[in-house]
Order: structure tokens, then C-alpha cells, then sequence
């Protein structure tokens, strides 16, 4: 016989965002323990909305599984005596489980044998295991938890009602003083409280009571609303997952309503309109079939359309004031010229320690100044650049930039070209904000792309060197990200330049400062450790494994394009058949020189043609390394060192480095020292695990 | 509906609940969580339920009357109950109902938000309460009060009333709400709202100011020290308001800002921790007269 369990806990209105992974924990907690258990059952579903949160097991055994299990005695020598006869250890051990001697069989474990019985473990009855359930209740995690009442429990919100149910019995326990019982509660409106009989009515019984308990039909209803809603009015609705998500989440019966407001509006930038919508009231955008915004939006109330007119009125309303504030500010703030801006950021402080947001746009422009040389920009890109580098941040004392924060940038960049600045500096002041996220797009524009990293150094540098590391899930100023952020510029804008000199250049801009920094070297080493930590995790995340990583960082992170190349190219050689001779040769080069100091190498000592035959090709070797070092070309590079290959095999066939002479020896050790040397330039080859025999 | 009939339908609706029905406290004040009817009475182990309407002034708010959503004062409807009731959210949709407001034609929403006044070292969480979109209450499970953790922990509604007037009335600018029978917003505080708002951006003596705030902050330590919690709390909330026509002026620097909201805080703290070993001194006398 098999029986249904369902467990529901009521809550009070759970955040959105806290939903779907509590639900997906409830699942996957539950399901563990019916396995761990030993309830077989034929299949498990969950359900959530903002008030609730629900388990429902199908044909759940009333028994656990009975289990055998295999119980190891002592060995059978000491089991039995010489005649074969039962010991008194043997029957001690049959009786301690149970049984007796005629039970027994024997096994060899590792070439011994011993003597085993086994023992049945009869199941319990389900019924009483499913108490534990309460455990699996409290051991859902949230990303913030609070107190209520008198309860010491800490949880996402308060716990109202719990059901919980084997089949028709209640399963009892409780939680946070609440009782389990078979008492549920609708949509908080349009529902009743109502009894579940049976666990497999659960989403039936619901939907008769306003509540849509699967959250994929909740939001396909939406959807399909939003379509009809498309095709009804003739405009667009884009798609947005994230959106359409959280509503779902806030919402147990959807019905999905259009409200509109003023065309004047559609004079402020659409960002600020969206963000509007969006971010404050989580309506849906409309757009026309071109793809510009209409004076309409789509939101998703929590009932059903009894009363629609007035909700509709109300949210228009909302978002009218909203707009109306944002139009007020809009206009306001141009007002005022960007200069006034500037000088106002001499008075907000960017870090207690790095001086204003003024200090800081100052280091920023000299930075990019600088970067636009090393990079050999024209004349025109570097005074885009520079404008840029200037303007970035005045925005942040607009009252717009208050108001709407996230759009910090976007707002400068619109201001920017109301007031007459070039088309690519005012691209520059919203792009120098990008990548976002580690994952966001980079900047367009190489003006973006400039600014963008002069900002980030200017941050990281600024704030390792006043102490502000990040330490585990601690990052207040995101200098995780945007390490990243600096690392995957370079590499996609392919800048020649190294990662060493970029730091060195954001520590000169603060060497002026009168602030009580870190002491320089001591910040320099711990700046370089947290960039190799981020260019370590992007290698990893591009499928380069630790010990290719290890080796081309061995000298620091230099050029990051060509440290990528390189890190590419070892990744493929790792594994080529055909690498394995040079391979061999270099590691075995370096495998010696490591024991050695650096010495000169003295032709007159050489013996035998093998080492002036290597010399040559070292100095040869070295000339065509470089031309590839200088042309960033990493396959180029290890090819060339390859061509040393052969003369390394021919001169340990060859030579003794070991020579009982100590001048041959130690000219000896010279070469392989200078060998070295050159290899180490490129990577240090001995940190890889060669797989080429695989 | 009347503003004042507003105020008197949730008075009704709370005192029917058994809260302690007060009045304003007689200091100035950014919001109804700073009367010490909330802030100290829900430290502490002993239970209590109170309601008052608290007019709140926020000088940076201040637009001299011109501005139809925002105020130098608006005036907010407070509750607190210790501990939270279990059915805290039923009485609290049953007083929108009191109102008037049939959720079953409206959109009435919980919306996450998380609470934090940093100057009295508080936090909670909570939601804001949506009405058809438009946020009228905060609803805060208070976690954290001066520093110390809330336990039992109290549950505080914040009604704004200007904002929920506004949409019962169906009017778009505060001034033309009606607070009485031929009364107006306008009426009654459009005067205060201009002279307020030039005062603190024009003519304030900023000089005077911050001598006021130090004074204050001085005669809170020393009168906290002489363990005369209610007395130092006043000079606390007075430090608070002199430190809001400050900023609101403009004069207080994003670093130094941050400074006097800790200084304010220090002393926050200091007069919480008093008040609830003054309460444990006394024997926390709610708590048996609830036993009895």
C-alpha cells in the first residue's frame, strides 16, 4: 500500500526573489530524505507562490525498505579452531546479531577470510519518520531570515499554517509554534480557508480558491496574457525572463492589465522611463512594431479583473507622479552647466582615505592621458578620450543621477550631449561604467574602453592600498568585478600593454596624495597577487587548467593577450604527441638549471662539439625568440625555443654535466643556466603535467 | 473621506485592538519610529501596543508649498504591537477596509523592502504595502532598535497619511486634500510648508546650528550618563532634527555626514542599553502587570 504525502507551509508574503530556489530546496531536501530513508515512492512535484511553499509525494510506501545488511566478523582463523569447530568468538559474534553459527558464511577480504552473517533491518513504518519533516522545514535557507513574535526561529518570513498530510492523516508536528493540521488558506482575497482532504487534490483545490500553486502555469497565464494583450492592442510587449519572473512571483492569481500615461513623457530618456516602470512599479514597457516606447505599460495584478478600472487608475497615477518628478529633474538639472557638476565633486567624498570624486577624475584623466599615448591613438581619439576622462563622473550630483542611480552614466551621457560635447566623449561617460556585471558587455568605443580602465585601476589600486582587500564574499567596491573588467578589456581590445606598468601608473597618480596609504611595495605585491587570483579565475573559466596556469604566470601577468596566447598554445601542446621530444629536452633543462647559480659561459671551456653546437643554436634560438616576444606571437615563440630541441638531446647524450672537472662542470651549468632562462621568459614548463602519452 | 476622518476611523480601529491610543510626542522629529512611544518602549522584554498619528518633518523634503507630492512636515499614523500578533496582517487589511478600501477591487500587495535608520542604529524587515502600485504603508518586523537585538520582536505600520489620503480623496497635489469639512491641506499648512522651507535652505543661522548640536549632543551624554534616559532621548532627537537642517542646508560634507549620523548613533545606542537596564531595575513592571 502506498499513500500520498504532501507538506505545505503558509508564510507571509515571501520576497520574490526568495521563491523559486526555496521551493527547489524544499524538493531536493525532501527528496534526499526519502532516499536516505528508504521511502520509495513513484514521483515528487513542488509548488510555490508568494504565501506558500509545498511538497506533493506521490505513492509513498508505508514501510521503509527492508535492508540486508552485511555484517563482517573476526577472521575465520579465529573464528574456527584447529577441528574446524565454531570459537567462542564466532558464536559471541552470531549472537550479538541475532543469529547463530549456521548463518555464517565466509569472504575474503584482501586475501583474508572472515566470517559474515546477515542481518534483515525491517523497515519502520513511514508514518513514524514523516515527523522529521520539520527538520527539512527550518533547514531552508533564505538570503535573509528574520525573527517574529517570541519565536527563536530565524527564517524568510513568518510561518502561518502548515499542512502536512500522509494520505488523509495529519502527519503532526510543529514549527516556530504553529501545528501541522490539514487546514489550508486561499488567495488572501478572492480565497477561503479550506480543507485538504486529500495530498493529490492540492493544486485543484487551490485553483478553486484563487491560487495558482505552479509557478510555470502562473507565469505561462501571464504570458499569455501579455500576448493577447499584443495582439488586442496592436503594440509590442518585449520579452524580459527576469521580469516576467519576479511578477510571478509576487502574484497567486495573475490578470494582466494596460495602463497609459502623457505622450510628453516620452521626452525623457527612455532609460529613465523604463527604469520607471520597470525597477519602481515592475510594469512591462510597451513598444511600437519599430521598436520605440508608447505611452503605455503592462502591469500584473494580484486578483482578478473585478475592479480592473480602478486599479488601472491607481497605477496610472503612481506613475504619473513618478514621471512628473523625473521631468521636474530633467529640466532642472540642465539647468546648470557640466562645470557647475565638476565643482561639486570636490565636495562628495569617493573614499575617506583616496579623497573626493574630484581627486579621482583627476587620476582617472591622467591615466587615460597616458594610456592613449602607449597606445599610439590618433589625435582626435585622444582628445575624445580625454574629454571623456574629465566629464565621467559629473552626473553624480544631478538629481536625476539621485533619483534613478542605476542610470548613473546614462544620464551623463545625455546631459553630455545636450550641452554640446562630442558624440564619442558623451558615449564614453556612459560606456566607461562597463562591464556592469563580470559577465556584462564591455565598452563600444575604445574611448569607453579607455576610460573604463583608467577607473577601475584608479579604484583597485586606490583601495588595496588603503587596506579595503576583499576578503571571501566581502567586496563592498566590487574590485573583484572589475579586476575582471580591466582583464577582459585588455584582452578583447588586444592593448599591448602590461598588466605590471598599468598598476605603476595608477600608483603614481597616487603618490601625491597626502592620505595615509599603504606602504607602496607592500601594496604593489598584494595588487599583483589579486590580479593573477582574477586572471587565474578567467583562465579557468576559458577551460586552461591549473598547472598551464601556473606556468605562464610564473613571471608575472604581463601582456594579458599574448599570456592567453601562450596559455592557449601549452593547453594544445600538452597533449600533442608531437611536442613531447622538445618537451622533454626544455623541462630537462630546466629540472638542472635550478640548482645552479648564474655564471658566464666560457667557449674555450667547451669539450665537445655537442655544447658549441648547443651555444649556436642558443644564440640563434635567442635572436628569432625575441623578434616573436616583440611581435607577441606565442606559437612563434615556442617554436623557436623548440628549434633547441635537438641540440639539448645531442648535448646530454653527449656530456657529463656533471664532470669531476669544476671548470667544465660549471661552464656546463652556465649553458643550461642561460638555456633556461630564455625557457622561463616563456613559461616555466616543469609546473605542466605532460599528457602526450595518453 | 475627511483627513480627520481618517485619523479618527484608524484610532478607533487600533484601540479596538488594545493599543494605547497617544499623542504626538512634543519634539521634533524625521518619523513616528523616533517618538520614544516606539523606539525605547519596544526594547525589551515587556509587551506593548500603542498608536499615535506623528507629524514628521523632514527639512530636505521641504519644496516652500510647491511641489504636489512632497512636504516639509506630513504627518504618519503609527502602530506598534509587542509582540508581533500572529494576525498582524489581517488587522492591518481589516483598517484599509475601515477606510473604505474593498481589496477585492483593489490591488493590495506585500512588496519586500527592508528598513534601516542608520542613525538610530535600527533595522527590520518587512514590506511596503502597495495600493494599486502606490506604496501607503511600511510594515517592519523591527530585528534591531539602538544597537540591540528586538526581542520579542514588535511589528511597526507606518501609515503615510498624506499619500493615502491622496488616493481616497482621488486628488493629485497634497494642498488640495481635504482635512476637514471646508478645511484644506492648503488651509492649514501651506504657510508653515513656504516659511519652513525658506528658513531652512535661506535664513537658517548655520552657525547657531552647530553649536546647537553639539550643545545637545553634550547635554544628551552627560543627562544619559546620569542615567535620565527620556530626558537624554530628547536631546538625542533634537541633535537628529539640527543635524537634518544642516544637511538639508546643504553644509554637512559626505564625509562629515557620515561622522555625525555615527555620532547621533553612539548616543542612540548608549540611551537604548540604559533604557532597558533602567526597565530591568524597575522589574520591568508591563511584564507583571500583564501576568496579573
Amino acid at each position: 500500500m502506498a499513500k500520498d504525502i504532501l507538506v505545505e507551509i503558509g508564510l507571509e508574503e515571501l520576497p520574490a526573489r526568495f521563491v523559486d530556489d526555496a521551493e527547489y530546496q524544499l524538493l531536493t531536501k525532501t527528496e534526499n530524505w526519502l532516499n536516505d530513508s528508504r521511502i520509495s515512492y513513484t514521483s515528487i512535484v513542488s509548488f510555490s507562490t508568494p504565501r506558500r511553499l509545498a511538497v506533493l509525494v506521490k505513492d509513498a510506501a508505508e514501510e521503509q525498505t527492508s535492508l540486508e545488511e552485511e555484517m563482517k566478523g573476526p577472521a575465520l582463523k579465529i573464528a574456527q579452531d584447529e577441528a574446524s569447530n565454531w570459537t567462542k568468538a564466532a558464536i559471541g559474534f552470531t549472537k550479538g546479531h541475532g543469529k547463530t553459527v549456521d548463518d555464517i558464511y565466509t569472504k575474503d577480504v584482501k586475501g583474508t577470510a572472515y566470517i559474515f552473517v546477515k542481518k534483515q533491518i525491517t523497515g519502520k513504518p513511514t508514518h513514524e519518520l514523516l515527523p522529521q519533516l520539520s527538520e527539512i522545514i527550518t533547514s531552508i535557507q533564505f538570503p535573509k531570515n528574520m525573527r517574529w513574535a517570541e519565536q527563536p526561529l530565524r527564517y524568510g518570513r513568518p510561518i502561518r499554517w502548515i499542512v502536512a498530510l500522509f494520505g488523509t492523516e495529519v502527519i503532526p508536528f510543529e514549527v516556530a509554534g504553529v501545528q501541522t493540521g490539514n487546514l489550508t488558506y486561499g488567495h488572501r482575497f478572492l480565497g477561503e480557508m479550506v480543507t485538504l482532504s486529500v495530498p493529490a487534490n492540492y493544486e485543484r483545490t487551490l485553483a478553486d480558491q484563487y491560487t495558482i500553486v505552479n509557478p510555470a502555469k502562473r507565469r505561462q497565464m501571464i504570458a499569455d496574457e501579455l500576448t493577447k494583450t499584443e495582439t488586442d492592442q496592436g503594440f509590442q510587449i518585449p520579452e524580459d525572463d527576469e521580469l516576467l519572473g519576479e511578477v510571478c512571483n509576487l502574484v497567486e492569481y495573475p490578470t494582466v492589465f494596460v495602463g497609459s500615461f502623457d505622450q510628453s513623457y516620452l521626452a525623457l530618456p527612455p532609460e529613465v522611463l523604463i527604469t520607471s516602470m520597470k525597477e519602481h512599479q515592475r510594469y512591462f514597457p510597451v513598444k511600437s512594431n519599430n521598436g520605440e516606447l508608447l505611452p503605455y505599460f503592462a502591469g500584473v495584478r494580484n486578483g482578478d479583473e473585478n475592479g480592473l478600472d480602478t486599479v488601472v487608475r491607481g497605477n496610472e497615477k503612481v506613475l504619473r507622479a513618478r514621471l512628473s518628478d523625473a521631468q521636474f529633474f530633467f529640466e532642472e538639472d540642465q539647468k546648470q552647466s557640466i562645470d557647475y557638476y565638476l565643482e561639486k565633486l570636490k565636495r562628495i567624498v569617493f573614499q575617506e582615505k583616496l579623497g573626493t570624486i574630484s581627486d579621482k577624475v583627476r587620476r582617472i584623466t591622467a591615466i587615460t592621458n597616458q594610456l592613449s599615448q602607449w597606445l599610439d591613438l590618433d589625435e582626435q581619439t585622444c582628445s575624445n578620450a580625454a574629454r571623456a576622462a574629465e566629464i565621467c563622473k559629473f552626473d553624480l550630483p544631478t538629481s536625476m543621477v539621485n533619483e534613478f542611480t542605476n542610470l548613473q552614466g546614462i544620464i551623463g551621457e545625455t546631459y553630455a550631449l545636450n550641452a554640446g560635447e562630442t558624440q564619442a566623449a558623451a558615449r564614453a561617460v556612459a560606456e566607461h561604467y562597463l562591464p556592469v556585471q563580470a559577465e556584462g558587455t564591455l565598452p563600444d568605443s575604445i574611448e569607453g574602453a579607455i576610460v573604463s580602465v583608467a577607473d577601475k585601476l584608479d579604484t583597485i589600486v586606490g583601495c588595496i592600498s588603503a587596506g579595503l582587500v576583499p576578503s571571501g564574499s566581502q567586496d563592498p567596491y566590487g574590485l573583484r568585478r572589475q579586476a575582471t573588467g580591466v582583464l577582459k578589456i585588455l584582452k578583447t581590445y588586444n592593448w599591448h600593454i602590461t598588466v605590471e606598468s598599468l598598476l605603476e601608473l595608477a600608483e603614481q597618480q597616487y603618490e601625491n596624495a597626502e592620505s595615509e596609504l599603504m606602504d607602496q611595495d607592500k601594496s604593489r605585491s598584494e595588487t599583483e597577487q589579486f590580479f593573477r587570483h582574477r586572471m587565474t579565475y578567467l583562465l579557468k573559466e576559458s577551460a586552461i587548467e591549473q598547472d598551464v596556469i601556473q606556468a605562464v604566470l610564473y613571471n608575472g601577468i604581463g601582456v594579458i593577450p599574448y599570456m592567453v596566447a601562450k596559455a592557449e598554445n601549452l593547453s594544445h601542446e600538452r597533449n600533442n604527441p608531437d611536442f613531447k621530444p622538445v618537451q622533454e629536452a626544455l623541462v630537462r633543462v630546466l629540472n638542472l638549471a635550478r640548482k645552479t647559480d648564474l655564471t658566464e659561459v666560457s667557449q674555450s671551456a667547451f669539450e665537445t662539439d655537442s655544447e658549441q653546437q648547443l651555444y649556436e643554436a642558443y644564440w640563434s634560438v635567442t635572436d628569432g625568440y625575441k623578434k616573436a616576444t616583440i611581435q607577441q606571437e606565442a606559437a612563434e615563440a615556442l617554436r623557436q625555443l623548440g628549434k633547441l630541441s635537438q641540440p639539448i638531446h645531442d648535448f646530454f647524450d653527449h656530456n657529463m654535466v656533471m664532470s669531476d672537472d669544476e671548470v667544465i662542470r660549471n661552464n656546463r651549468l652556465a649553458l643550461i643556466n642561460q638555456i633556461a632562462y630564455l625557457i622561463y621568459d616563456y613559461a616555466d614548463l616543469s609546473a605542466i603535467e605532460w599528457k602526450q602519452h595518453f | 473621506m475627511t483627513i480627520q476622518e481618517m485619523i479618527l476611523t484608524l484610532q478607533k480601529h487600533w484601540s479596538d485592538q488594545n493599543c494605547i491610543l497617544m499623542q504626538a510626542y512634543d519634539v521634533e522629529k524625521g518619523a513616528g519610529t523616533m517618538s520614544p512611544m516606539t523606539l525605547l518602549r519596544s526594547l525589551g522584554p515587556e509587551p506593548w501596543n500603542v498608536a499615535y498619528v506623528e507629524p514628521s518633518r523632514r527639512p530636505a523634503d521641504g519644496r516652500y508649498g510647491q511641489n504636489p507630492n512632497r512636504l516639509y512636515q506630513h504627518h504618519q499614523f503609527q502602530v506598534i504591537m509587542k509582540p508581533s500578533p500572529d494576525n498582524i496582517q489581517e488587522l492591518y487589511l481589516d483598517s484599509l477596509k475601515a477606510l473604505g478600501i474593498n481589496p477585492l477591487e483593489h490591488d493590495i500587495r506585500f512588496v519586500e523592502d527592508n528598513w534601516e535608520n542608520p542613525t538610530l542604529g535600527a533595522a527590520g524587515l518587512g514590506w511596503e504595502v502597495w495600493l494599486d502600485g502606490m506604496e501607503i504603508t511600511q510594515f517592519t518586523y523591527f530585528q534591531q532598535i539602538g544597537g540591540l537585538e528586538a526581542n520579542p520582536v514588535s511589528v511597526e505600520l507606518t501609515y503615510g497619511i498624506e499619500r493615502l489620503a491622496s488616493y481616497i480623496q482621488d486628488r493629485e497635489n497634497v494642498f488640495d486634500l481635504e482635512w476637514t469639512n471646508g478645511v484644506s491641506v492648503n488651509d492649514v499648512f501651506f504657510q508653515p510648508e513656504y516659511e519652513h522651507s525658506k528658513y531652512t535652505f535661506e535664513e537658517s543661522d548655520t552657525d547657531m546650528l552647530f553649536q546647537l548640536f553639539t550643545m545637545y549632543e553634550n547635554e544628551a551624554r552627560t543627562t544619559m550618563e546620569k542615567g535620565l534616559v527620556f530626558p537624554a532621548y530628547d536631546y538625542v532627537l533634537k541633535c537628529s532634527h539640527t543635524f537634518n537642517l544642516l544637511d538639508a542646508k546643504g553644509v554637512i560634507s559626505v564625509t562629515e555626514r557620515t561622522g555625525y549620523i555615527a555620532r547621533i548613533r553612539n548616543l542612540a545606542r548608549g540611551i537604548s542599553k540604559a533604557y532597558v537596564e533602567e526597565r530591568e531595575r524597575l522589574g520591568f513592571p508591563m511584564l507583571k502587570k500583564e501576568a496579573e
